[in-house]
């Protein structure tokens, strides 16, 4: 009995591995590619390089249009910070709404919130293109930016809302008794006790606004103004029959080490923001 | 008097609430229910984004536009007296993006249930194996990725180059070819079942140890546990899952642009929805067809969600009453 067990879970554990190998080999073949002579990346699929070379990156840095890719990760760095910051206040301020205070049409302003978070972003797309694009700010970061701060990303209200929900409600209570207002509850009690929470929005928005491509494709017009997915995409260009492939793959690489250091070092909220609101991916 | 004191104590009681909720109000009203209103106006116009002073409301000109091949005109006189074109594409792409969801959102929460399943047992390392899982949905809907994909999946690529090992012969340019171009497509979103994996991961740990025991001292088989016990249990999940991989599927865009090289691709084999409202919206600059485009879009996500959340009280349980 008991060795069936060991061999039942050692081979649960090599189907496992198999598997997982099988399923992150075209990641590690691209890491390990982007490490070859262009001339070899095509003619070798395994994960051993016969040669080692920089040469890729260099070439790849260079980037496209006199701008360097050193340009476009500042750029996608920028709009992930800024994204943030904005997802952070706006978020957090209508989570604190909606869980904690009262007013009338709390109930409506919450369903409707509700019903945001399944609308296909398109119904709304062409209207705010040509109203980005009366006030002049197509070509600029203020499309892709100021919705931030009005809590356009309706996943990270409910998720704070279900996180502020869970909070004991005796400790703003006795707050208010002590004469703390609702703006002192908010800043005092409710945002530092929902800072694992706050972390996951954080955390998302830097993904989703670093992988963001759609709207980057509509609003960024200048290649100085490109994020990192922007500028991969014209970099291979329309037909793909670029001649620096190796230049491609480094720059991919190079474009993934965020996400990877963020999720390696943040386990837990992903697993936390995936499973209480579902987050798409 | 008496009214002025009612309605500052009026004020004073919502004052918070509206402070806090104003950056989502704006929010809403701004950038969702206006634009929302003004999306539904522009599908009955012909508003083209290089002349905006030439739009005329043309009824269901769009409309007709879009499904007019299902009854056979190739053109037809708009409202204006106006002579437009169908458009040969549309319905392509609509049951190009039908097959697509219909077949990688099932496969994928196959994938991930039994994924899931096998990492819900007592193994060392379990944390681990579910990060390496998650990689690929990390990193998925990057335009990398997507680049990646086309360089695996070309006549030369990694992907031929294994099965030539294998000792395949003729084998085909998948990206190429308009017969497999979007299975690699549905692939590249099976891969992608992280998420859903670390749902039904949470949802199955839920369920109590003891269920499991009670039915195997009853006689009751792993498949028949399975059906009884793991789907019942699980099926709130499962519905929450489908809908939400339903709604994000049809919304995809990204991978197939790249794959395609903006376009959709060989014969228009992976025009999707999405991809075929951008051209049209801004290749083309018919913002108004493209607005009319979105309006079937969120009509046919709405009526697919209802009825999947009708038909659900069918198949999903919820909680154990007895």
């Amino acid at each position: 009995m008991k060795t069936n067990t060991v061999i039942r879970h050692t081979l649960t554990h090599l189907f496992i591995i198999t598997l997982g190998v099988l399923m992150v080999y075209p990641i590690l073949w691209m890491i390990v590619s982007s490490f070859k002579p262009n001339t070899m990346i095509f003619s070798d699929p395994g994960l051993i390089p016969k040669a080692v070379t920089l040469e890729n990156y260099v070439t790849g840095w260079k980037g496209y249009a006199g701008t360097t890719f050193g340009r476009f990760f500042l750029n996608s760095l920028f709009m992930c910070v800024v994204a943030i910051i904005g997802n952070l206040l706006s978020c957090t301020m209508a989570a604190y709404a909606f869980a904690r205070l009262k007013f009338v049409g709390r109930g409506l302003w919450f369903a409707v919130m509700m019903i945001t978070l399944m609308l296909p972003g398109h119904v709304t797309l062409v209207p705010r293109y040509i109203m980005f694009n009366t006030f002049g700010w197509v070509g600029t970061y203020l499309p892709i930016l100021v919705p931030k701060f009005l809590a356009t990303d309706a996943f990270f209200v409910f998720l704070l809302v279900q996180f502020i929900r869970s909070l004991p409600k005796e400790l703003d209570e006795a707050a208010t008794i002590d004469g703390c207002s609702p703006i002192g509850v908010f800043l005092r009690i409710i945002v530092p006790l929902a800072s694992p929470a706050l972390v996951t929005t954080a955390l998302f928005t830097f993904l989703w606004t670093w992988d963001d491509f759609f709207n980057h494709l509509l609003y960024l017009t200048k290649p100085e103004t490109f994020s990192v997915s922007r500028a991969l995409r014209t970099f291979i260009g329309d037909a793909g029959a670029v001649s620096n492939w190796g230049g491609a793959l480094a720059m991919s690489t190079l474009s993934m080490i965020p996400a990877f250091i963020l999720f390696f070092s943040l386990q837990k909220y992903f697993v936390q923001g995936i499973t209480t609101t579902g987050l798409k991916g | 008097m008496h009214k002025l004191s009612g309605i500052i104590k009026f004020l004073k009681n919502n004052a918070a609430g509206y402070l806090f909720l104003a950056p989502w109000l704006v929010g809403f009203l701004v950038l969702t229910l206006y634009p929302m209103a003004y999306s539904l106006w522009l599908g009955f116009t012909n508003y083209n984004f290089t002349k905006p002073d030439a739009t005329q409301w043309i009824g269901l000109g769009n409309y007709l536009k879009m499904f007019g091949p299902l009854f056979g005109l190739s053109e037809f006189t708009a409202s204006t007296g106006q002579v437009m074109r169908v458009d040969p594409y549309y319905l392509k792409a609509l049951s190009v993006t039908f097959t697509y969801v219909f077949v990688s959102v099932p496969l994928k929460l196959t994938f991930a249930l039994a994924v899931a399943m096998l990492m819900n047992q007592k193994l060392r390392g379990v944390a681990f194996y579910r990060a390496v899982y998650y990689i690929p949905t990390l990193l998925g809907g990057s335009v990398a990725i997507a680049v990646l994909w086309r360089k695996l999946f070309e006549k030369d690529g990694l992907v031929n180059m294994f099965l030539g090992a294998l000792g395949f012969t003729d084998l085909p340019g998948w990206i190429t070819n308009p017969k497999y171009a979007l299975w690699t497509l549905v692939l590249l979103t099976v891969w992608q079942f992280g998420s859903s994996m670390i749902i039904f991961l949470a949802g199955l740990k839920q369920i109590p140890q003891e269920y499991y025991e009670a039915a195997s001292v009853d006689g009751a088989n792993k498949v028949r546990q399975f059906f009884s016990i793991t789907i019942p249990l699980l099926s709130p999940v499962i519905l929450f899952n489908l809908v939400m991989q339903m709604i994000g599927a049809f919304q995809a865009f990204t991978q197939a642009y790249i794959i395609g090289g903006g376009r959709g691709g060989v014969l228009n084999s992976t025009l999707f929805y999405t991809l075929h409202l951008y051209i049209q919206g801004w290749a083309y600059r018919e913002l108004g067809y493209a607005s009319a485009m979105a309006w079937v879009l969120l009509l046919v996500i709405g009526v697919l969600t209802a009825i999947v959340l009708r038909t659900s009280n069918l198949w999903v349980s919820y909680g154990t009453g007895e």
